[in-house]
């Protein structure tokens, strides 16, 4: 609506309301506007709350729902917004809490906890569940008799230990004498649908109890670590993205660089969409035709053959170029696909899961229907297939800086394999498919988890080889906009210094204002001993401990496969050396950083 | 300053540039390259440090072809370095060749040795943490790059004479005496690059001087009556007189120099004059003291007058003679008579006195590099292998293959052939023509030079052609700027770049390098060039006198009028 148009008595404002906000209105810009609702919308939901959260602290023993998650990527922590809304709305008192955030010692005190968990890596709890689930499996963990807990992983089938830390807090909660509330749910990238009914069904397990306690209207309580900013000033959400606008698509690796790594700037100009450095920004992409066209011809399918996509009606061309995952492979497709098209080769390669996996790691969806092409009906395909999953890029920009725009540094995915070109979904998306003025839905992912300090002055440790510069890009536009006095260390590596040094002339030009405390960079290939960045902490090990002591903080970005831990052995040396402790008393310190939210990953 | 006394008179007055300050506060020429050395954030040099490094013989350059697309890509330029050799008298042998052959296949980012004007070899291409290793792989095979640039005495050149290979070895010895000579003494190159013992000494400069020269200084051996060298392209010249074969002394010329700045009048390419005949035993006392008074008197306020023409032009060469005079202590004994009557090299084989056998191989632009069809770098390094002699750079930027037995003629011949470094369908035009390096990597380049010159002699050979003499050919020269590399001030016909496509072009040099040409057309694009030379080469082929050369026929015919006299002349 309007507001040249808005009447008294079409709304709740009085005549004389009305003609003042006009008035206001009338002198704001579109930003200062998309601002200012947002600031509303803001303060109306705190007020609420107060409201809200008042009445139950009266009412002394009232059951209370904690809901917990660990999340890499937000997505643990969208299903436990959701589960935590929709049992207040059902009138539970609920508490939802990263769990990096949780306080392990109130454990012996909860009744009823949902813990909602993805998995990291090769079976490892996502950064945010580490100390928690250090403490969980620890002697210190207590007896849990009163317990009635639920655990709900999310993950990813095509790794090997699927939902393995959502599987690891159930056999422990259970050890400490935990009743499960509900079985267990462990849920793949589609978990849309699965998740909604576990949810349904958790809370209809639970109403009995609830209903027993005091009526209460108690809503979700607002609890330190969640961040309400992005959602707050903004109806952009995952499920609703922007329509953004892509700006410049620029590379900015050299012409012989075996790497093309893109700056990519987008405009949320009017979509008030608000973020801070660490965030993420969720992408979603539509398919190369090319790929659509090609899938078609091998499974002899029409174009314009029509499917249900759930309970939506379209073309099979439309839903696998704007609606399915036609990219990353996944155990369901071979599955689903090997039992469509009788291939017997997949359908025995499904029964072995170590062969799956490794034939998964090297294929696209593509490779496995040019392998196996077969005559299969339109739906059947679209049933084999998942739903797009939007990707998360680490933003690389500051708005304190660039306003309405948001930067990302992609790194394309692109391949040759089997005789054939390849292209990542999003990525190729993003370099070669959208033009320069083409839009992109996108969402704000907060990432609470990866923050500068709030104390300026406090000297920062970045290492981020690789795309993994991208957050620090954003931290480094953050500080020199609040002319932050805390001195900054930048840690970059890649292959060759000539081709692949991202940002390099931004890079120079803050270690020449004095932004840039220091910058060390590993550049790999350039020698005939590899060197990487874990090698460059190590030899200024003793100055990396110096600042550690004066308080740094300690970031890390990029790859959580081996970097991440290769960075993380080479911190335990510098404080095993440096601080002239013992593996377990480095680890101890490593530990109480990372508690003290002084040693943060942005790792994938 | 000086060990001599100084005429205030004739010393430029006013504020010394910049230049003067980085030299003066760079702790014979050190400077704080060590540390950027080690700085792995930028591939290039900072500050000081980017003039200091050409004292040690390199330039700091980037790929100017792909410097608008870094920038896009946030990268900073393409930095690397080009380091150009000292190799007085352009002699190299075989095991030296293959070395620096190797380490350009390895480590440049152009592949390439080229082959120079200042008869030596440049790497083009060199990325930081190659710097070093170059200097030390140098250093081991007994080459160094020190002085090739920056304002001291650089390479010295020396007639490429394998005939008269008895005069020629003299002549030469005397180019290596007084390349060493003059030689700056600091102990910066070997602490940096040879990671040298730093030595606790009162460090001086006598003959350079403490803050060196005011500008670059060039000097040549030359033996007449062969101008290969280009003497009107030197500060200081040492023309050979021989007798019965022997060397007896030189004629002393001094003065001579290319470079000019557009719309500067106070700058102009200038011929070398006379200072007179010395005997043999004043050669390297004769050599310092002009390098003395040049250090004494030249321009240190003003860069662009600088060098010895202008220094000449302003005390008058009668002072410059007396004060070198002065400080040698002997008087200057009139000129003995020379002529020179040649220019280009003497293509393919010749026999010398001492019945050795010699090949010139033309190398067009001095690249030698493996192009489709035509693999030239490893053909010679395939000779390189086998060759007992040794091999020589000319100051035309092609190559002698020096000291064949007659016995393996035929081998050396044979591969010179397979690798295409011996094509007998070279024209004369295209033997005459030369061009200085320019695009990519000069930073000074205006336009091209080296990669548009096989398309210019193309197009020329055609008007040749076209107008009857296609036997003929007239010496013509393309240089990227106005700087001098390409020597294009001293062809019959000179391009000099003024900016991408566009070219100023003078007339009116001879074929033996001995008159600055003049302003003919400025400006201008190549379809406005070829017409007018067509018009003038068909002129030429009717109206001529027998004989006559195209630098002769355009002043003759008045087309431009004679440099006479350079400071009044050129810009008339």
């Amino acid at each position: 609506m309007l507001l040249s148009s808005l009447v008294a008595q079409a709304s709740p404002l009085s005549e004389q309301q009305v003609k003042q906000l006009q008035g206001l209105v009338s002198q704001l810009n579109p930003i200062q506007q998309a601002w200012v609702s947002g600031y509303l919308a803001a303060s109306a939901q705190l007020a609420g709350q107060s409201v809200a959260v008042a009445p139950s602290a009266v009412a002394a023993p009232a059951a209370t729902l904690t809901v917990l998650y660990g999340s890499q990527t937000g997505n643990a922590k969208h299903v436990a917004e959701d589960l935590g809304k929709a049992a207040s709305g059902k009138g539970f008192t609920v508490k939802v809490q990263d769990l990096a955030e949780y306080k392990a010692a109130n454990l012996k005190n909860e009744r009823f906890l949902v813990i909602v968990t993805s998995t990291y890596g090769e079976g490892e709890p996502p950064e945010n569940a580490i100390s928690f689930y250090n403490f969980l499996f620890s002697k210190k963990a207590p007896q849990l008799p009163e317990l009635r807990y639920a655990v709900l992983g999310l993950g990813d089938t095509s790794y090997e230990f699927f939902c393995k830390t959502a599987q690891d807090f159930d056999q422990r909660l259970a050890e400490l004498g935990g009743k499960a509330i509900i079985a267990r749910a462990d849920l793949d990238v589609d978990y849309g649908t699965a998740a909604a009914n576990w949810q349904q069904q958790l809370i209809t397990t639970l109403e009995p109890e609830f209903a027993q306690a005091p009526a209460s209207t108690a809503d979700v309580i607002s609890w330190p670590g969640v961040s309400q900013t992005a959602a707050a000033q903004s109806s952009y959400s995952k499920q609703q993205p922007f329509s953004a606008e892509l700006y410049t698509n620029q590379k900015i690796t050299g012409r012989d660089s075996s790497k093309d790594v893109r700056h990519i700037e987008i405009s949320l100009a009017g979509s008030g969409l608000r973020y801070q450095p660490g965030d993420a920004l969720g992408v979603y992409f539509s398919n190369d035709p090319q790929l659509v066209k090609e899938l078609l011809l091998l499974t002899g399918i029409a174009a314009n053959t029509p499917v249900l996509l759930g309970t939506e009606r379209l073309t099979i061309s439309d839903a696998l170029t704007e609606q399915l995952e036609l990219t990353q492979s996944y155990p369901a497709f071979v599955d689903k696909y090997a039992k469509a098209s009788g291939s017997e080769v997949l359908q025995a390669l499904v029964a072995d899961k170590t062969a799956l996996r490794s034939y998964l790691s090297e294929r696209q969806i593509i490779d496995i229907v040019r392998e196996h092409p077969a005559l299969i009906s339109a739906q059947q395909l679209v049933d084999a297939l998942r739903k797009q999953q939007p990707r998360l890029y680490s933003i690389a920009s500051s708005q304190a800086e660039v306003e309405d725009e948001v930067h990302l540094t992609v790194g394309v995915v692109r391949y040759q394999a089997y005789g054939k070109p390849h292209l990542g979904g999003a990525s190729g998306f993003l370099a070669e498919r959208l033009a320069e003025g083409g839009s992109i839905k996108v969402f704000v992912e907060t990432n609470n988890n990866f923050r500068l300090p709030e104390n300026d002055d406090t000297p920062v440790i970045m290492i981020g080889p690789g795309t993994g510069i991208a957050p620090f890009r954003a931290f480094l536009q953050e500080r020199d906009a609040r002319a932050a006095s805390g001195k900054n260390w930048l840690f970059f590596g890649n292959p060759h210094f000539t081709q692949d040094f991202l940002y390099q002339v931004e890079l120079q030009n803050y270690l020449k204002q004095g932004l840039l405390t220091r910058l060390d960079v590993a550049f790999s290939r350039d020698t005939a001993e590899k060197v990487y960045v874990q090698h460059k902490l190590l030899k200024h090990g003793a100055e990396v401990w110096q600042w550690l002591e004066q308080g740094a903080h300690l970031y890390i970005c990029g790859d959580g496969a081996r970097m991440a831990k290769d960075v993380h052995q080479a911190l335990l040396t510098i404080v095993q050396q440096q601080g002239g402790k013992d593996e377990k008393a480095a680890q101890q310190y490593l530990d109480q950083l990372r508690i003290a939210k002084r040693y943060q990953k942005d790792v994938y | 300053m000086s060990q001599y006394p100084v005429n205030p008179e004739f010393v430029a007055p006013g504020k010394l540039s910049d230049n003067e300050r980085l030299k003066a506060e760079s702790d014979h020429l050190r400077g704080t390259i060590t540390s950027d050395l080690q700085n792995e954030i930028t591939g290039g040099f900072t500050g000081d440090n980017f003039m200091l490094i050409r004292f040690h013989g390199m330039y700091q350059q980037d790929d100017r072809d792909i410097r608008a697309e870094r920038a896009a890509q946030k990268l900073e330029p393409l930095h690397n370095v080009m380091l150009r050799a000292r190799m007085p008298g352009g002699i190299i042998t075989p095991t030296q060749w293959l070395a620096i052959d190797k380490f350009a296949a390895e480590h440049t980012l152009y592949g390439s040795i080229r082959l120079t004007t200042r008869q030596t070899f440049q790497f083009h291409g060199v990325l930081k943490p190659n710097i070093k290793p170059i200097h030390q792989l140098l250093n081991s095979i007994g080459i160094d790059s020190i002085a090739t640039a920056g304002d001291v005495n650089r390479n010295v050149l020396c007639t490429s004479n394998p005939v008269e290979s008895e005069l020629h070895q003299q002549a030469y010895q005397w180019a290596i005496k007084i390349s060493e000579h003059l030689l700056p003494k600091t102990r910066a190159y070997a602490e940096i690059w040879l990671d040298g013992e730093k030595v606790e000494t009162t460090e001086t400069e006598p003959v350079l001087g403490d803050t060196y020269l005011p500008r670059k200084f060039k000097t040549t051996v030359v033996i007449p009556p062969h101008n290969d060298v280009d003497v009107h392209a030197n500060d200081l010249n040492f023309v050979a007189i021989a007798e019965h074969g022997k060397l007896i002394g030189f004629n002393v010329l001094v003065g001579g120099g290319l470079a000019m700045t557009f719309g500067d009048t106070s700058t102009y390419p200038r011929r070398a004059e006379e200072l007179g005949f010395i005997s043999l035993e004043h050669v390297l006392k004769v050599a310092e003291h002009v390098v003395t008074v040049q250090r004494d008197y030249g321009d240190r306020v003003n860069r662009k007058n600088a060098k010895t023409k202008y220094t000449i032009d302003r005390i008058g060469v009668d002072n410059f003679r007396s004060e070198v005079e002065k400080r040698v202590g002997v008087a200057f004994e009139p000129v003995r008579p020379y002529a020179f009557t040649s220019r280009g090299d003497r293509f393919g084989w010749v026999e010398g006195i001492d019945g050795k056998h010699h090949l010139t191989l033309f190398i067009e632009n001095g690249r030698v590099l493996d192009f489709p069809g035509k693999p030239l770098k490893t053909g010679l390094a395939e000779i390189a292998k086998i060759h007992q002699g040794d091999l020589r750079m000319t100051a035309n930027q092609n190559l002698i293959i020096a000291g064949v037995p007659l016995e393996q003629k035929a081998q050396i011949e044979q591969l010179a052939r397979q690798y295409g470094l011996l094509d007998d369908n070279h024209s004369e035009q295209r033997k005459n023509s030369m061009a200085c390096v320019s695009f990519p990597t000069c930073p000074l380049a205006m336009a091209e030079a080296e990669r548009y010159l096989p398309e210019l002699v193309t197009k020329v050979e055609g008007l040749l052609s076209k107008n009857g003499v296609a036997d003929d050919h007239i010496v013509l020269r393309v240089t990227g700027c106005p700087n001098g590399c390409g020597r294009a001030m001293l062809a019959e016909v000179g391009l000099v770049g003024r900016a991408p496509g566009k070219y100023n072009v003078y007339l009116g040099g001879n074929k033996v390098g001995t008159r600055i040409p003049k302003l003919f057309l400025d400006n201008v694009a190549e379809a406005e060039i070829l017409a007018q030379l067509d018009q003038l080469i068909g002129r030429w082929a009717t109206e001529r006198q027998a004989g006559e050369d195209f630098g002769d026929f355009v002043i003759r015919s008045g087309v431009v009028a004679e440099v006479k006299v350079s400071k009044t002349d050129f810009h008339a």
